[in-house]
């Protein structure tokens, strides 16, 4: 009879490691499904852009100077789209990496309870608007407004982009340094604030120093997250394809120049495949970043976990 | 007079108010200066609340309200014109856990007189080695003040914390449970500091270790909570031989005996 009840024991340990087994199995299949879905996306970029960087050359196109796709003698220049996406992704940096860090100061410091719930579900919310949308306000508002303001013919200029991608970028920014300022132990403001500093003296000389690499990470991502937005550049930035010498003039990024001309292309052809080597440089500028920001968090959380 | 003495404080039918809960109530305390006053009692007998209510610690929490009166060098510290954040200086804290900053011993050291306003730093460097000597840390990080203090053990941390806190020159130190988490040499190098340093800072530690407020203490307050339904009370105080000795309240001596808590 004991011995009966010994076996049986021993049984379910078996069924419970099958269990395990069997799920550790289903999730590793899964995860290596999104890897080799990256892979692949990645593998297919290079196949396509085969044809022009044999045909061209990789600097011809990262370094040249003139974007005319369709004249008899074509040219396949990045510069004017890469000009128009630093002026773009610049610009918008500059207004939502100081505004989203204050915000998140005030969201994970200053803010009482049920403000910061209400903020940070609007935030939330924000970074679920299509940016679509964003596009259509930066048309009927800020594209007149920047005209009047700075008395040009159009508004529509690589500055007025930047503002609304800004917008876009500015929830991606606030969200993840709240959290890394909200990751940082409770002791060390008791302790800052026993030391007899205020609240923003605890927050700017304590906080932010204990969260930098989670607010670095959210800097990064919001960086991934400016240089790939396209609708809303589409929209507003006046889509010239010349190198916009001034953030005031029309400009054209990377994203939106694949975004118009893939449609309007042979399959196949030169121009067609000269998009998918624009698409490998966002690709592989969009990685780095996103590797970079990623290896900066681990190292704050590996950090706390002491 | 005792009372006048500088660093010392006066507490009168002081209570504490969470919201609606009163959590501590007619506390009537006098705390010498230079002498080391043990807060003892069960779990959740109010000592950490009384203690944050010395350095107004209390008012970061919220909904906080703090009855009677506490006066420090004749001063009520509750009147509106006293700034908490000036008081702290006066009246430093470690806490519980070491709480380090991240950031170099030095820095760490510095963070509080770099608040108020000193910036040379022949009289930052002063601090360090005469905060850290009298913490009883200079000897093992003198060589390297540069050194990240997360790279310092618990107990040098702790010491660290102390020195953080000296560093203001305050007239007293808030200490609570401040080796709960440190093992018995770390514990032993802390009451040593703290033997020390009372010829120079009132201290009021909140200990959970009896034998621990028995070595350091002059005086022994005991403070009770008889029931969830009422507040904590501060049952007795003494100098700390006569209150483990021959208390004159059965209930302190039914906690120090040991018969609960």
């Amino acid at each position: 009879m004991k011995s009966a009840h010994h076996r049986l024991d021993i049984s379910r340990m078996g069924f419970s490691r099958t269990a395990d087994v069997v799920a550790r199995t289903i999730i590793s299949v899964v995860a290596w499904v999104a890897i080799v879905i990256l892979a692949g996306i990645a593998a297919f970029l290079i196949q396509n852009s085969l044809k022009a960087l044999q045909e061209l050359g990789l600097w011809h196109m990262v370094a040249g100077s003139d974007w005319f796709p369709t004249s008899a003698n074509a040219s396949f220049g990045f510069l004017p789209a890469e000009v128009g996406s630093i002026w773009v992704t610049a610009i918008a940096l500059m207004l939502c990496v100081p505004f989203g860090i204050l915000a998140a100061i005030y969201l994970s410091e200053f803010a009482n309870s049920r403000v910061k719930e209400v903020g940070k579900t609007i935030i939330e919310f924000m970074a679920a608007v299509p940016s679509v949308v964003f596009g259509l306000i930066g048309m009927t508002l800020l594209v007149p407004l920047i005209a009047r303001i700075f008395d040009l013919s159009s508004g529509l200029t690589g500055f007025t982009a930047g503002l609304c991608v800004g917008i876009v970028c500015l929830p991606t920014i606030i969200s993840i340094s709240e959290d890394a300022m909200h990751a940082v132990p409770d002791e060390l403001r008791q302790g800052a604030l026993a030391l007899g500093n205020n609240r923003w003296q605890m927050a700017y000389k304590v906080i932010v120093p204990a969260a930098s690499s989670g607010i670095f990470a959210a800097v990064m991502l919001g960086l991934g997250r400016a240089i790939g937005e396209t609708m809303v550049v589409l929209m507003v930035a006046g889509n010239a394809g010349i190198i916009p010498t001034s953030p005031f003039l029309a400009a054209r990024t990377m994203t939106a120049t694949i975004a118009q001309e893939t449609g309007e292309v042979v399959r196949g052809g030169l121009h067609f495949s000269v998009l998918f080597v624009m698409g490998l440089v966002l690709f592989t500028i969009t990685f780095l970043i996103n590797l970079v920001a990623d290896s900066v968090l681990e190292r704050q959380r590996r950090r706390w976990r002491r | 007079m005792v009372d006048s003495e500088k660093g010392s404080f006066t507490l009168e039918k002081v209570s504490v108010t969470y919201g609606k809960e009163m959590a501590v109530t007619d506390v009537s305390l006098f705390i010498p200066a230079r002498q080391v006053m043990a807060l003892i009692g069960p779990s959740g007998c109010g000592k950490t609340t009384l203690l944050r209510c010395l350095n107004r610690m209390n008012d970061e929490l919220g909904n906080v309200t703090v009855g009677g009166k506490i006066i420090l060098d004749g001063v009520d510290i509750n009147s509106p014109a006293v700034d908490p954040v000036a008081l702290r200086t006066q009246v430093g804290q470690v806490f519980q856990k070491p709480n380090p900053f991240p950031m170099s011993i030095y820095d760490n050291i510095t963070f509080g007189p770099r608040t108020l306003g000193i910036r040379k730093k022949g009289e930052l460097d002063a601090i360090v080695e005469d905060t850290l000597k009298r913490a009883a840390l200079w000897k093992e990080v003198h060589k390297n003040l540069k050194k990240h203090a997360f790279e310092l053990s618990g107990g040098q941390q702790q010491r660290l914390c102390i020195a953080r806190a000296l560093a203001t020159s305050p007239e007293c130190l808030l200490m609570d449970e401040p080796c709960s988490a440190l093992d018995p040499i770390s514990t032993q190098l802390i009451e040593d500091t703290m033997e020390k340093l009372k010829n120079a800072v009132t201290i009021v530690i909140v200990t959970h270790s009896m034998q621990q407020a028995s070595r350091v203490s002059d005086n022994t307050a005991f403070m009770l909570r008889e029931s969830m339904e009422e507040p904590a009370r501060l049952i007795e105080v003494s100098e700390t031989e006569k209150l483990f000795t021959v208390p004159s309240d059965p209930r302190t001596e039914a906690y120090i005996t040991g018969r609960f808590g």
